[in-house]
Formats: structure tokens, sequence, C-alpha cells
């Protein structure tokens, strides 16, 4: 298990969002601190939108994602969270940095079409999938376990305290046959030298201190993780950033930075990969 | 069961409630209703900026997305084909064919009335040094001759089929353009607003600037323009042949006062745009129908300015590159001898050069004219717009499917560059062509003269010209 991380039963490490929240106003400055991920954006929302329309039946043109329910956990500003929304899917953003999810909502506040798509929630995984009973369902509305169609964590387990809880929460909160995918960094030399070294210290590519080599995770490890809270493997893929052009791009390597997606196991269906609309609405109950 | 349904319906409206309290209502704000706020929005409806909402329109990844052409004129119907030509046409490249015929507008065109040909011939009032361009077995076509306002009927034909997010609004003249501050702050509206004479304000996340060369948008947003005005006006009229032929080439001959072209419109008539300067332009307007005639078969047919030193000169040219490539050259044709014009009037234009150092800015992007305009001497004003519809849409789809905002600037610097490095080389090579030909001086001539035959006789190049101008 990764030394660094305290079993606390919470996901959120308040250092953490120390940080986060005195960048709250960058996020939406396409040229700023957060330059990198809005660049990002160009490999990661294609990942979540194919993979999942691999297992779409019905195709909407124009709405790809139409009909289905996308938790973005770690939203940030909502730089990952509006594309979801444009696609169709029905898209909820948590955060734990309230100035965060603020900025995100006042830029949501001009798109209206986006805003029957996209809402915001400022709380932790674990207060929205600890919301199991009735009860608490009826303070918290409509989102509860097993209601959503994918997880987004992206750039977000680098952050966290505890990945155990993260995963057991990821799982609840998914439908079976939901979709997780993950966007991080590998704990690697290499990965020391250019995420810390060359991004935070040289050449200001991402805010000085934003990561700590200790909490990376390497693939095998995440995979491994996961596997042991119901989740299976589907694909890693490596992604490279290349400063001089500002662009991402999809490499074999996964030294440095990677995507992850993984499928909640269907425990009574034959594939794993069944329509989310086939599961009875009660399964979990 | 029924609890359970009763449950639902109870999530489902605090789920509603609780999206409005994570938006801050747009009410607050007087921020017009949603129905005001569109995708898109074109600015000019034009040949050039219909093709561009009908592009749109048709795509699949824009499907639903609130797309409106604002138009200032009246909405252009053609029950039946009027019997007269008129006088304003375009050639419409392979290239420009294929886009129209993606739109569904091809279809109705070829359903109304256009001319296809197979052969160009270009040459040179003051040597006998010509080139010719064709397809090589001559059985397909180079390029259409189509009138403008067939084009703008078909597109506004289609444009009808669509569905309602797909709007346009006639007699809508823009009054005045707001555009959005560059860093946002919590009240300011992140929209291009557009307000038009009717007092009614329009919101848009992308405004595509189609109006013309001219442009407000251009000149609302500051945009610095090179541009210059050719001391060149075109004559354009409709052509009755003396006797009726197969006419399918295009005919352009370069005067010392500028180029003079004969486009087929049928077996029996052509299209004329002769540039020359703007008062021998007005003389020509002033001119009977007789001696006009006269005039226009003179400047196609005869040799008065040649000279010996010239003559002498090009045939040795000739000479040599025969033994070089003996099979290329061909033999000089006449165009059809001219009788009278037709029964719509003759009007002239002045030319000029125009080009904008951007394309686009933030939530804008300029197309057709309104970025680029040129010399008609190469028929190339109408394609290269064409051009930048295909290319706009291509791009505007995959940020669609990517989930972008359709006004971000990252895929519209894209559209900049793609069109830019296409548009100024064909822009260079037109002015030159021009600047080239306006002059009777011996030694322009004789190096005009070298060049032409050279070219004529190297059918590589000649294809690689072809290519470059029919896409």
């Amino acid at each position: 298990m990764p030394s660094a991380r305290f079993v606390s039963h919470t996901t959120v490490d308040p250092e953490e969002v120390k940080r986060f929240q005195s960048l709250a106003n960058k996020w939406w400055d396409e040229q700023g601190e957060f330059a990198a991920l809005h660049a990002m954006n160009d490999l990661r929302v294609p990942f979540v939108r194919d993979n999942l329309l691999n297992v779409q039946w019905e195709h909407h043109p124009g709405k790809p994602l139409a009909g289905l329910r996308i938790l973005d956990v770690g939203c940030g500003g909502g730089l990952l969270t509006e594309p979801l929304g444009r696609l169709g899917a029905n898209v909820l953003g948590l955060d734990p940095v309230e100035d965060s999810i603020r900025i995100a909502q006042q830029h949501l506040s001009h798109d209206l079409d986006l805003c029957d798509q996209v809402s915001y929630r400022a709380c932790t995984l674990e207060q929205l999938s600890g919301e199991g009973n009735e009860e608490q369902q009826e303070q918290s509305g409509e989102w509860s376990e097993g209601q959503f169609d994918a997880v987004v964590a992206s750039e977000v387990v680098e952050h966290l305290a505890d990945l155990e809880t993260f995963a057991i929460c990821c799982n609840r909160v998914l439908k079976p046959g939901g979709s997780l995918f993950i966007t991080t960094i590998n704990k690697t030399n290499l990965s020391y030298a250019l995420a810390i070294v060359v991004a935070e210290q040289l050449l200001h590519i991402v805010p000085s201190g934003t990561h700590d080599w200790e909490k990376f995770i390497s693939p095998v490890e995440l995979e491994r993780l996961l596997e042991s809270n119901g989740f299976s493997v589907q694909s890693v893929q490596g992604m490279m950033y290349n400063p001089l052009s500002g662009a991402w791009c999809w490499t074999n390597s996964t030294a440095i930075n990677y995507a992850l997606h993984a499928v909640k196991e269907n425990h009574d269906a034959e594939d794993s990969c069944s329509h989310p609309e086939d599961v009875p609405a009660d399964k979990h109950s | 069961f029924a609890s359970r349904m009763g449950y639902l319906l109870y999530k489902h409206i605090s789920a509603v409630n609780i999206i409005k309290r994570g938006c801050v209502c747009a009410e607050n704000r007087g921020v017009s209703d949603k129905k005001e706020v569109y995708d898109v929005i074109i600015s000019g409806g034009g040949m050039v900026g219909s093709a561009m909402a009908c592009s749109l329109g048709m795509d699949p990844n824009l499907t639903g997305k609130r797309i409106l052409l604002l138009e200032a004129g009246h909405k252009k119907v053609m029950e039946k084909v009027p019997d007269a030509y008129s006088i304003r046409v375009s050639s419409i490249s392979p290239g420009s064919a294929t886009l129209l015929s993606g739109i569904g507008a091809w279809e109705h065109i070829t359903k109304m009335r256009c001319k296809p040909y197979k052969r160009m011939q270009v040459w040179d009032a003051c040597s006998d040094a010509l080139i010719t361009f064709d397809k090589e077995d001559l059985l397909d076509e180079m390029a259409y001759i189509v009138e403008n306002d067939i084009i703008v009927a078909a597109i506004t034909k289609q444009l009808d089929t669509l569905p309602d997010n797909v709007q346009v609004k006639y007699r809508s003249k823009v009054v005045k353009y707001t555009w959005p501050v560059f860093h946002r702050t919590a009240d300011a509206v992140p929209w291009v607003q557009v307000t038009l004479a009717s007092g009614q304000t329009l919101q848009t996340k992308l405004l595509i600037g189609a109006d013309g060369p001219n442009s407000m948008v251009r000149q609302e947003l500051g945009i610095p323009t090179v541009k210059w005005n050719y001391d060149q006006s075109a004559v354009v009229a409709v052509l009755r042949l003396s006797e009726p032929t197969e006419n399918n080439v295009a005919w352009q001959r370069f005067l010392p006062t500028g180029p003079i072209a004969m486009l087929p419109l049928s077996d029996t008539e052509s299209s004329l745009v002769w540039s020359t300067s703007p008062e021998l332009a007005e003389e020509l307007l002033e001119l009977e129908e007789e001696s006009f005639v006269d005039a226009v078969n003179s400047a196609f047919w005869n040799n008065e300015n040649h000279s010996d030193l010239i003559e002498t000169a090009s045939s040795l040219f000739r000479g040599a590159l025969s033994t070089m490539t003996p099979s290329a050259g061909s033999p000089r044709q006449l165009p059809p001898s001219v009788a009278g014009i037709g029964p719509k009037s003759r009007v002239m234009f002045p030319l000029g050069m125009g080009h904008a150092s951007e394309y686009i800015r933030q939530r804008v992007a300029l197309i057709g004219d309104a970025a680029h305009r040129v010399h008609p001497l190469a028929g190339q004003g109408a394609n290269l717009g064409f051009g930048d519809v295909a290319c706009l849409t291509q791009l505007l789809s995959q940020a669609a499917f990517d989930g972008k905002d359709l006004g971000a600037i990252q895929h519209l610097l894209e559209y900049e560059t793609e069109r830019q490095r296409h548009n100024l080389p064909m822009m260079a090579a037109i002015d030159l062509m021009k600047r080239l030909y306006s002059t009777n001086a011996a030694f322009v001539v004789l190096l005009r003269t070298f060049g032409l035959q050279a070219t004529n006789m190297l059918p590589a190049l000649k294809e690689q010209i072809m290519a470059y101008a029919s896409k």
C-alpha cells in the first residue's frame, strides 16, 4: 500500500484543498496555470466518449452521450464536466473545494442549455456515496448509489489521501457494468523528473507544489487496487504532454501520464458490459 | 409499485430543484430567454453565407444546434428558371461542386441551369503566346459556369427543407455588434451580441461573418486588411453568339488594358467579363449595341498589339521549346464571334484586392469575400469562399463531437491557418498575373510570353495548376 497515505476513511487531503483554493480563479484562463488541463480535454473527452459509445445501443446524432449519467469526481472548475454535458450526458461535478465549485457554477450559468445537463456540488465522494438510506436520499435529491453510468476521476487520484475508500465509493455509486475513467501520473523516476522537476520547477507548466511524487501510483498498482474492489480493468493508455506545442498525445509508454478505463463487474450478467437500462432500479437496495 | 413511482417522481422534482440551485438563475442577470441565444449566427446570406448555413445545418454532429442566417435582402425563390440569363456568373470548380453536392444544392442547380466546360484557353494580346488547360481525355468537365442567382436559389431551396433549428431571417439588417470581453467577470455576457435594425438583440456563441468585401463584421472588429483598388472595373454582359456551337471552352485574352473573358452559358450564349480601365469601362457601357459587339469581337480577334520584335522572339523561343518537348503545345483557336447582347443590360463594378490579416477573433470567423477579395481573372473568388465553408464546417463538426464550445479559439485558429495557407498563394498568383499582364512594355511582354509558352508545354506543371485551382 502507498506509504504516504493513512487509511483515514476520507479521501480528501486538507493540504490539497488549501492549495486548490488559492488557484480557484485561474480555472478558466486557458493560457493560465491550468492550460495543460484545458489541452488534456483533447484526449480525455474522446477517451470517455468513445468507450461509452462502445456500450451504447442507441446513437443520438449531435448528442452522443444522451441518456447517460456521469459523475465527475474532483471536477475543479468544470473543465471536463462542461464538454461531457455538451455531448448530452447528465453530469454531476463534485469537488471539496467550495471556491472551485463556485467558479464552475458561474462559468456554467451563462449557458442555459448546459445548465440543464450539468450541476455541481461542493462535497466529497464519500459524502455522496454514503447517502445510502432513504432519509438522506430525500435530502440530497436524485443522486444515490448505483445511479451513475460512468464515474470520471481525471487528475484526481494523485491528490487523494485514501485510494481504497475512493475505489469502494466509486463502486457504490456506479451501476453494474458502469465505467470508471481515471487519468493520473505514474510513480517512476521519469515521472519524478518530468512531472515534478521539469513541469513544476523548471517550466512552470503546473503550479509549484501541485503534485507529491509519493502519491503517484503505477498502473499495475492501480489495476490491482481496482480489481480487488469489484472492477475489471478494460484498457490502460499512456499520455504525453509536449510543452512546446502545448498539446497532449497518446503514447505507448505509461511511464509518465496514463489513462485507465475500468468497468464495475456485473454479478449476474454473463458479460460485464451490459446495457445500463437493463439493470432493475432496486437491484442493490 | 405506485409508491415506488411516486418516489421516483419526487426524486425527479428534487433533481430539478437541485439543478436550479446549482445554477445561478439567468433571470436575475437580465440575460434574454434561452431561445435568443444561438449556437451559430451567420451574417450575410449570399452564396457563401447560405452555403455555410446549409452545410452546418446538415452536419450530423451539429444536429440540434441552433443556427441562424441573417440576410438583409429578401428571400430569393426561383419557381421557374427565367429565360434570360442573369449577368453575374461564377466559375464553379470541381471542389466547390463537391461541397454543393454534399449539401444537396448541386442537384437543384443541375436541374435549373448550369454549363460545364472542358477547356480553357488563355492568351496574350501582345504576342501569340497561349496556354490551354483541359482534362486529358476531354471527357471530364473542368469546371462549371453557373449564374449566381441560381446558386443562391438552389441553396435557399435546400435550406427550406432543413429542420427548425436552422432558421433564416430575411430583411434583417444588422446595425451593431457587441463583442465579448476578453477576461470574463461574473456579470459580463460571454456571447457575441447582434443588434438588428428592428431593435431586436440576439446572442450567439459563434458569429460567422459572410457579409462580403465591405464586411461590417471585419470592420467592427478592427481587423487590419491589406487592400487596394485595382485601377480597373469589370463590364459584365450576356453575349449572343453569331451561330450555335458546341460551346464548352472558356476564353480569356490578356489585353494591355486588362483581361477579357468569354464564359460559356449555352450553345448560343456566353457571359462576358471584361476588366478594363474605369474610363474605358464607362465608354463601353455607353456604346450602342452594335458598336459594343464590334468592340468585343475586336478585343478577341485583332492583333494590333503584336510587334515584330515580340513575334520573332516568341517564335524563336517556341521553336527551341519544341525541340525539347516536341509533342507538347497546342494550336491557337479563336473564340466564337458575337452577334448581339442579351436582354439584360450591361453593368460595371470596380475591382479590388483585399485580404484580412486575421480571419478570426474570439467567437468570430470570417468567410468568403469578407476575408479575401480577388480579381475575377482566374475565376476563383467564389471557389475560395466555398473552400472556407468546407474547412470551417469540418472543424466545427469535430469540435462539437469533442464537446467543445463552438466559439473556442483553438479550432478557429486551425481554420485560419489552413485557409490562409491555401488562399494567400492563390491571391498572390492572381495579383501577380494581373500586374504582369497590365503592361505592353516589351521586356515584360517577352518575359510573360516565354513564361506562358514554357508552362503550356509542361503538362505536369499545368496539371498542378489545375489541381490547385480545382480544390
